[in-house]
């Protein structure tokens, strides 16, 4: 007793403790993209190292790719097609799965991961990716990673770390109209800023919690790196266990008895203790969206710039100065209104089947402003083509969005595309960082409903008033 | 690995919080499927002047644009300094520029492990401290150098004053020796293949 969710799947993957206060770590799943995945692998072979267990590496293209309909390997981004075509080549020399562009299978790499019953709950799953955490909503522990640590991991199905402390967070209540598990993320980041959770892996828990579909537990989630955790988890339960049942990577017949026995042991124990932990009352959240240039700088939709002498220190308020002048926003300024040039949907946080219906929902039988470039890009093909088996892609493009093939797209100016300077742009991905999604470009993160709802409007618009 | 033990160096200061690797590297710049030749891409964002998006030369109010910054090799930064993105492109595009350490409040976990594993020593010291290092160091850069020392443990300011610093037993280990962090591993290679040997009879179902 006394283990937390964490401390049982950690405990159960070291493989030694190392006399420099480490844990080697055994890793039952690797992802790898074209971006750093093509490097790593290259690399390896340079140092003459092979893959450990090509059985357990899966890899895709989303990280360069273009995602204009009827793309190939060439992309808008300078060089981009050497990556492309340096992982094909590697990954199939290595003997790994690769998921390629016109694979039906492909996707953003958190989201086939899972998607595919590769990352199932219980498992420790690395990725040269920091939204890696992702997994979480499964109950994985989901480690995102640099090159290096890569290369290690494939090479030995290993990492070396010392284990993070703990932080529970916990939702209470219920959420209000409006309200979806990125406003949630939000406003915990905006609460208790970017570095909030620095150190810690982080268990989300509580009755809202337990409300929320598995798609919306990856949202909660992807953005636990966005709060400085070591990553993100969820309990599993029979939600996370009827999501998995039947997926193609997933363990059956026999295996499939075993691993739910592990599974139904899968949740904190009630004595177990946290090294900290956070309460959030979910009557507090409103539709959330970001003024500044880090995911703390968050705020109700309804609410107005903050003023400076609300920083607690000069370097802050300094800094909180300089975001609103990237941003072009005054202290005290309202969001609604605020005339927007781009919208996007899509990302690894916000691009699945649920958020696709959400922003349908606010785009029915309307248009987006004439002045707005908008566009939409599905997770993956298996979620677009769901989409337009609905019907969604019609909504969407009728609308006057653009429907997109899978990748990682305007999140970071992915193949080479980018909203321009001093655009302002409603995004439902997951960092407002400077220049993230293009020289200059002012990112409002928000929900996929709110990114919906402010295309129609052509400006930020409180998405309770449009549904 | 190029080992770390001791190192002089002027110092650049780029104390603000969360800096994240967008901006350390921005994604346009990470053009080669390969972890060398990235350091003009170092800080492009604010490094250059644009047309469009074509660079146009220096920012020259840019701190690295700066010569009294030339051959800068230590760098000093604010809270979650590398926070965001995973890509290694950072501490590649860093090291290639030629800087050697970075100081910081504190550091995103994901770039700070990439640091150690790419011989770039990171350390953590309080605020004031760095403070009075960039207050020490900024009326004349080139002269008013600072002395890391990864044996002891300790930086020492121009001005004298000596700070003493702590980093995870591993990556110390890792950086005097420029030890390969894989080969490290490998020396357990016996105990991973007992482990996955006994794994797989207990999660057979974890195994694909």
């Amino acid at each position: 007793m006394k283990q937390t969710l964490f401390d049982k799947i950690w405990d159960s993957h070291v493989v030694k403790e190392l006399d420099d206060g480490t844990s080697l770590i055994y890793l039952d799943r690797i992802f790898i993209h074209e971006r750093t995945g093509s490097i790593a692998l290259t690399s390896l072979k340079d140092q003459g190292r092979p893959v450990r267990n090509p059985a357990h590496v899966f890899a895709t293209m989303d990280h360069i790719v273009d995602t204009l309909p009827g793309r190939g390997d060439s992309t808008l981004m300078p060089g981009g097609e050497e990556f492309i075509k340096t992982m094909r080549v590697e990954a199939n020399d290595a003997g790994l799965t690769l998921f390629d562009i016109n694979d039906p299978r492909h996707g953003i790499t958190h989201i086939i991961s899972a998607e595919q019953g590769i990352t199932l709950p219980g498992l420790v799953a690395a990725c040269p990716d920091s939204h890696t955490c992702t997994l979480g909503g499964l109950g994985a522990i989901g480690w995102g990673v640099g090159t290096s640590d890569c290369e290690h991991a494939l090479a030995t199905e290993t990492l070396r770390a010392v284990k993070p402390k703990q932080l529970r967070v916990r939702f209470d209540g219920e959420l209000r109209p409006g309200v979806t598990a990125k406003d949630m993320v939000l406003h915990l980041i905006g609460k208790y800023t970017a570095s909030g959770a620095r150190g810690h892996a982080m268990e989300y828990a509580g009755p809202a919690v337990e409300a929320l579909d598995i798609e919306a537990r990856f949202t909660l989630c992807n953005m636990a790196v966005e709060f400085s955790a070591f990553t993100g988890i969820i309990a599993p339960d029979e939600k996370t266990i009827s999501y998995v049942q039947g997926r193609p990577y997933a363990p059956a017949g026999e295996a499939w008895q075993q691993s739910l026995e592990f599974w139904n042991s899968l949740q904190s124990d009630s004595d177990a203790v946290f090294d900290k932990e956070i309460s959030i009352d979910c009557a507090d959240i409103a539709p959330t969206i970001s003024w500044g240039t880090s995911p703390e700088h968050s705020i109700p939709v309804t609410a107005v710039v903050p003023e400076l002498d609300h920083a607690v220190s000069e370097e802050t308020r300094d800094q909180m100065r300089s975001a609103m002048e990237y941003m072009g926003l005054e202290p005290g300024q309202a969001l609604i209104g605020l005339p927007i040039d781009g919208a996007f949907i899509g990302s690894c946080t916000n691009a699945r089947l649920s958020d696709l219906r959400a922003a349908a929902t606010i785009l029915d039988g309307k248009k987006v402003a004439k002045h707005v470039r908008a566009i939409c890009t599905p997770g993956s093909r298996l979620i677009k083509e769901a989409a337009e088996a609905e019907g969604i892609d019609e909504i969407f493009l009728d609308a006057g969005f653009e429907w997109r093939e899978p990748g990682c797209s305007l999140c970071f100016n992915a193949g080479g595309e980018s909203f321009g300077p001093e655009q302002r742009v409603v995004t439902s991905t997951n960092r407002n960082f400077r220049g993230r999604q293009g020289r200059k470009t002012r990112s409002h993160l928000a929900s996929p409903a709110s990114v919906a709802a402010a295309a129609i409007a052509g400006r930020i618009a409180d998405v309770r008033e449009m549904s | 690995m190029r080992p770390f033990t001791q190192h002089i160096g002027v110092v650049a200061p780029i104390i603000v919080d969360n800096v994240d690797t967008d901006q350390i590297i921005p994604s346009r710049e990470m053009k080669r499927v390969s972890k060398h030749g990235l350091g003009d891409g170092l800080f492009a964002g604010s490094r250059y002047n644009y047309d469009g998006m074509k660079k146009v030369g220096l920012r020259k109010n840019f701190v690295l644009n700066k010569p009294e910054y030339c051959e800068a090799s230590v760098m000093l930064g604010g809270e979650n300094w590398g926070c965001g993105s995973s890509r290694e492109h950072a501490v590649w595009a860093l090291c290639d520029y030629g800087i050697r350490a970075i100081i910081a409040k504190s550091f995103g976990r994901i770039f700070l492990r990439n640091c150690a594993r790419n011989g770039l020593l990171a350390i953590e010291l309080p605020a004031e401290q760095i403070d009075l290092l960039a207050q020490s160091t900024a009326p004349a850069p080139q002269s008013n150098r600072v002395l890391i020392d990864l044996e002891k443990g300790e930086v020492q300011a121009p001005s004298g004053e000596v700070f003493s610093f702590h980093i995870a037993e591993s990556d110390r280990n890792m950086l005097l020796n420029g030890l390969d962090h894989i080969e490290y591993t490998i020396q357990h290679e016996d105990q991973i293949a007992r482990f996955t040997e006994s794994d797989k009879k207990t999660r057979p179902w974890a195994y694909l």
